[in-house]
């Protein structure tokens, strides 16, 4: 069956001992006897099982340095400029400028509402917004997040807007630091120093300290994870805890625990961007927090039943 | 030996006027008529871009870039074309004549033609801000030199993401003395993809949106052979064993010249006939996996160069690479080409025909594969594992000792699973050597790299058929230097999935593109690349050949252009630093080249010996 193509492949051999082989020869000792060819092996094993010890075995056949050295001082040295002396340096440096930016640290936009819902809960059905996004390069950006919730047909009861600048400390973590300001209840503005990233078992973490201007000191971590059911379904658990260094009574904080929120969403990914989803979340308040909340006629703890999307862009 | 084009070729040949331009050296600005297909951007018809291409050569050859749009199978997308196909016209050229080609850019952006695999001045290799300026919208540009080689080769732009919308085509070059391999049909075959998605999104959606283009990830109900405990130990790293291809299908649809797989690409034969086929990857970010269900391929070149003969069933193509390979089809009236995507989320088709229409059964798509803690650079643990047979199993022996890591020969079958991650780190960044720069932008580095150009590539390390390597190639004549070389450069391919980060050393191109990697005259250099990411990366050296140390005695060492390097693993090749000037070196995906992966390389000349 193969006689055919060995027939050619014996002619490609014989031609090639008849001409000097034209290849590739930019120096001087271009011409060659023609090494003998020897039968090509067909057993793709054979090959590779003769050398296939370790690299140690190659370097037998084909002796080389071992350890990294330092180019030769004939190397040269400086920025790579041969096209200047053809093209121009002027003309070329602009190019340069443009075309290395492209290659790497680049900007990009990225705008997401994690959750934008409503919420069911006895008595007073509210909603609440998530959002979040940055612009910059993959290793320092300025972010933006939102977060909000109130009643329908009622005033906000709790809204805030962070902006942060955020540089990478490591491969999955950001460390952010930046203003909020809160736009419910009497105005606060914070300062805030986070971390935002993706801990180990893909849980994504957003984690901050803030500080307010009246210096009251608070904290709030969340953690959320996908776990995708099929391509498409996913569902997602998610967390989050507050605690305040100190009571703040204007803003009906107790000292200690404040609040604690966990919930579950299953959302489909009609296309990527974009996925509608349904959950349950639980919420509770602690200690002081959960009587300032007794006081104003407000439980402590609470159920609601979510409907809302999720996309990004 | 005659050149034939295939079938569908035919069909669609459209004579494109050759305009008189202003030819000379450097950028002449000239505006000519523009071609009616680069017109007009309409969806009814007008600027449509044909799927095919024509061919030309000669001492001059004039090439348009344009805008239009492109169909395949149904979808449409913006497209940036040469000559008006996608692929390009199929330049054909002959080793030792002088050619000159006058690239004229029709776009409203810069582009350039990088002819990929030429040996040419560097200020014709066409790369914008490192061989020259690029050509400026509504300008001519002219490429000039002798053709020093012959083979198989492409060409493509090396402007921003044209790459993608379909700027690139086929170039071959017929030796001197004719061809020494008698061929009764010599055909091309180049593979791509084809999206209805600006490039600038797609790269936008990886830096953003986490493996927004796969549809094969890890779930609840998928059919993947993994315990519940290699996917915590996934999900424990951070990382997917999933991450074989960052855009694939449905995304892409792969094309064969240009044309999707239910387009009917087809190559005529008649029985016992030998056929030629270049196979080309002309892909952004495939590799495909090419094989004829019923027919043995004979490899006779590797990008563009000739090997010794070795026969195959199957053959993981690189981006960029280009192999040769002679079939003869004879038993059946139709053979199918199976081009799958490494990811195997989709294929390229054609077919070698007996008669117009013919057709064979196309095998359906494989499982996807698996990376495997091997991938990871964790090579302990021989035996099968699920990651080649009895080569590999000999090499991790070899990693095993390398690395301390010793955990008993023929130990468990599943390295994965029982040695778990218990007190290894994948992100020992001691491990690096000093001139690798650690930050965020390496989220993993390799423990034990060992040299696997024996490895067929992923998923298909247990195909159950013979399957190319990179140890099976021999350069058929013999290498022109082989002296030992004089040093070594180590250079580490690093990245980070989740910041779609990609660099050499640690450091992307925008951080060292003033900085290049420098070569002395005729320096003959070893170099190995170390991959600590858990992707395969085709790396791609312009302006000269390379010797993959692969296991062959230097004087046959294959040439090559690109070599991948597996993930967690390395390569070695031999440089002769003879060609003078800046050349680009980077990963030829299209989009870990812009996300960092990319660096100069400059060869001082003769003159600036001291």
């Amino acid at each position: 069956m193969r006689r055919r193509v060995m027939r050619s492949l014996a002619l490609l051999g014989s031609a090639l001992a008849a001409a000097p082989v034209a290849a590739q020869d930019h120096s001087d000792h271009a011409q060659h006897a023609p090494a003998p060819v020897p039968a090509p092996s067909p057993d793709p094993g054979h090959g590779a099982m003769d050398h296939s010890s370790d690299q140690s075995g190659d370097a037998d056949v084909s002796p080389g340095p071992t350890m990294e050295t330092p180019p030769p001082p004939e190397a040269g040295s400086g920025p790579p400029r041969a096209a200047d002396a053809i093209w121009g340096a002027e003309t070329m440096a602009a190019e340069r400028h443009r075309e290395h930016a492209a290659h790497g640290d680049f900007p990009v936009l990225w705008v997401q509402a994690d959750r934008l819902e409503a919420r069911m809960q006895d008595g007073a059905d509210g909603f609440l917004w998530d959002v979040q996004g940055y612009y910059g390069g993959p290793t320092s950006r300025l972010w933006f997040k939102s977060e909000g919730e109130g009643t329908f047909g009622e005033e906000v009861e709790e809204a805030e807007v962070q902006v942060l600048w955020a540089r990478a400390i490591d491969p999955y973590w950001d460390l952010q630091v930046g203003l909020r300001q809160d736009f419910s209840g009497p105005a606060t503005t914070h300062a805030v120093i986070g971390v935002q990233g993706l801990a180990p078992y893909d849980f994504d973490v957003d984690a901050a300290l803030f500080v307010s201007h009246r210096g009251d000191v608070t904290a709030r971590i969340e953690a959320e994870i996908d776990q995708r059911i099929t391509q498409r379904l996913i569902l997602q658990p998610r967390a989050e805890l507050s605690v305040s260094a100190q009571d703040i009574p204007g803003l009906g904080i107790g000292a200690g625990l404040d609040r604690a929120e966990l919930g579950v969403r299953l959302r489909y990914e009609i296309v990527r961007e974009f996925a509608p989803y349904i959950g349950v979340e639980r919420s509770w308040r602690f200690g002081g927090s959960a009587g300032y909340a007794r006081a104003a006629g407000e439980a402590p703890h609470a159920t609601s039943v979510v409907a809302g999307v999720r996309f990004w862009f | 030996m005659s050149w034939q084009a295939g079938k569908q070729e035919v069909d669609c040949k459209v004579d494109l006027a050759r305009r008189g331009v202003l030819r000379g050296l450097g950028a002449g600005a000239v505006l000519g008529a523009m071609p009616a297909w680069a017109r007009g951007r309409s969806l009814h018809g007008g600027g449509a871009i044909r799927a095919g291409f024509d061919e030309v050569s000669g001492p001059v050859i004039d090439l348009a870039v344009g805008a239009g749009m492109r169909l395949v199978q149904g979808r449409r997308g913006h497209g940036v074309a040469v000559n008006g196909s996608v692929p390009g016209p199929l330049i054909r050229l002959r080793e030792g004549q002088d050619v000159r080609l006058n690239v004229t850019n029709h776009l409203d952006e810069d582009t350039s033609i990088h002819w990929h695999g030429l040996l040419v001045p560097f200020q014709f290799d066409g790369v914008p801000g490192v061989s020259f300026p690029g050509i400026k919208p509504h300008q001519t540009f002219t490429y000039e030199f002798p053709v020093r080689q012959s083979g198989t080769y492409w060409y493509h732009s090396h402007s921003g993401l044209q790459e993608q919308t379909g700027h690139y085509g086929p170039l071959v070059i017929e030796p001197k003395g004719g061809e020494p391999v008698r061929t009764d049909r010599d055909y091309v075959l180049l593979l791509s993809e084809f999206t209805p998605l600006h490039p600038h999104f797609i790269m936008q959606r990886l830096r953003t949106g986490e493996h927004y283009f796969s549809r094969q990830r890890p779930s609840w109900t998928d059919k993947y052979p993994m315990s519940g405990a290699e996917r915590r130990m996934w999900a424990q790293m951070r990382m997917s064993p999933t991450d074989i291809a960052d855009v694939s299908a449905p995304t892409y649809t792969y094309l064969a010249n240009g044309r999707g797989p239910k387009e009917g690409m087809e190559y005529l034969f008649t029985p016992g006939e030998t056929v030629r086929l270049r196979l080309i990857n002309g892909g952004a970010m495939t590799y495909f996996n090419v094989r004829i269900p019923g027919l043995a391929m004979t490899v006779i070149a590797a990008d563009g160069q000739n090997v010794r003969p070795v026969e195959v069933d199957e053959l993981q193509i690189a981006v960029g690479e280009t192999y040769d390979v002679l079939v003869e089809p004879r038993g059946a009236e139709a053979y199918a080409i199976v081009c799958e995507s490494m990811d195997r989320s989709g294929l390229a088709l054609a077919m070698l025909a007996s008669r117009p229409g013919a057709r064979a059964a196309v095998p359906a798509l494989r499982d996807p594969p698996l990376l495997t803690m091997a991938d990871m650079g964790m090579n302990h643990g021989a035996g099968d594992s699920g990651h080649g047979g009895m080569d590999h199993g000999a090499m991790d022996h070899g990693a095993m000792n390398h690395g301390g890591m010793n955990h008993g020969e023929g130990g468990a079958a599943r390295p994965e699973a029982s040695h778990s991650m218990a007190g290894m780190s994948m992100r020992d960044t001691s491990l690096l050597p000093p001139d690798v720069a650690i930050g965020p932008g390496i989220d993993m580095v390799s423990m034990a790299p060992v040299d696997k150009q024996g490895d067929p590539g992923l998923g298909l390390r247990d195909a159950g058929h013979r399957v190319l390597n990179y140890r099976m190639l021999s350069a058929l004549e013999p290498n022109a230097d082989t002296r030992e070389p004089s040093r070594l450069l180590e250079l580490h391919l690093t990245g980070n999935m989740e910041r779609y980060m990609w660099s050499f050393d640690g450091r992307m191109f925008d951080a060292v593109s003033d900085v290049p990697i420098r070569f002395a005259w005729n320096e003959r250099v070893r170099v190995k690349l170390v991959n600590d990411t858990m992707m395969a990366h085709p790396i791609h050296l312009h302006g000269m050949f390379f010797e993959l140390v692969n296991g062959q005695p230097p004087a046959h060492q294959p040439r090559k252009n690109i070599v991948t390097v597996q993930p967690g693993a390395s390569a070695t090749f031999d440089l002769t630093a003879n060609e003078p000037g800046d050349w680009a070196f980077h990963c030829h995906l299209l989009y870990h080249m812009h996300g960092g992966m990319m660096q100069i390389v400059t060869v001082m000349g003769p003159e600036d010996r001291p």
